[in-house]
């Protein structure tokens, strides 16, 4: 625990401290500064729960989230590329769901005005899965998914 | 000191395309070592990106994401000659800032 402390205080610049207050459950995390990483969503094993730690309601299906550079058969699940564009106004969020790792959510994406709704990057998968995509916009939440094929896993080793 | 970046920043029409590739172990807690320990997760827990002072993206990440990461994205507003400045912090609270000028 002590050397969580140093490591929270060191992230320092002010965002220590509220790291350290939403560690110590004085302050729930999403009253805590929103760049403070997301402890409790990054520790969740099912969409019910990290809906519950995002904050969110039941997100809506949506066909207007696609998918791009994915593969549907990944040979190595230690590198396995993502682009997600989403074609909803007013996105503000993309974060990146995998339902069979060890914990689901892989990456939460911020998009403020004028950066278009689009990201692509590579994540690890220990297994096939289905990924999600999930779409903050206007307030309610989105969500695509897609199946990804793993015939090498990229956790455990 | 971690390794640097690699940033491209190139004008696509009227957004900027972005793309990073960062020198990161992502270890994500969940592998042992040869006598059966575990090694401890080390991975990037934030990354921004700004232009001219301008958030342009920020994003949290858990050790999902693969080693070494690659990020890209595109926003609007950029002009050739513009720096985009990316940070990540990582679990240990490491920090590392790269800069790259928009062609």
């Amino acid at each position: 625990m002590n050397r969580r402390r140093r490591e929270l205080v060191k992230t320092g610049s002010g965002m220590g401290l509220l790291a350290l207050l939403a560690a110590a459950g004085w302050l729930k995390p999403d009253a805590a500064h929103a760049q403070a990483w997301n402890k409790a969503a990054f520790e969740t094993h099912n969409m019910t729960e990290t809906m519950k730690a995002l904050g969110g309601g039941e997100p809506a299906q949506s066909k207007d989230i696609v998918f791009f550079q994915t593969p549907d058969i990944a040979e190595n699940g230690a590198v396995v590329p993502i682009g997600i564009a989403s074609n909803i106004p007013k996105t503000d969020s993309i974060a990146i769901l995998i339902e069979k790792n060890p914990n689901m959510l892989a990456a939460t994406f911020d998009i403020p005005a004028g950066t278009e709704p689009t990201i692509s990057t590579r994540v690890k998968m220990g297994q096939t899965s289905n990924i999600y995509a999930l779409v903050k916009a206007d307030g309610k939440y989105y969500v695509a998914s897609k199946e990804v094929k793993v015939t090498l896993g990229g956790c455990g080793g | 000191m971690a390794d640097p970046m690699k940033i491209r920043a190139n004008l696509v029409g009227d957004s900027t395309e972005v793309k990073v590739l960062m020198n990161h172990e992502m270890e994500t807690g969940q592998r042992k070592d040869a006598q059966g320990k575990t090694i401890p997760a080390w991975f990037i827990q934030s990354v921004s990106a700004t232009c001219n002072d301008k958030t342009v993206l920020s994003a949290q990440w858990g050790p999902a994401v693969s080693k070494n990461p690659f990020l890209s994205f595109k926003f609007k507003g950029g002009a050739k000659g513009d720096k985009v400045v990316i940070t990540w912090v990582d679990s240990r609270g490491d920090k590392r800032t790269d800069e790259a000028t928009i062609a």
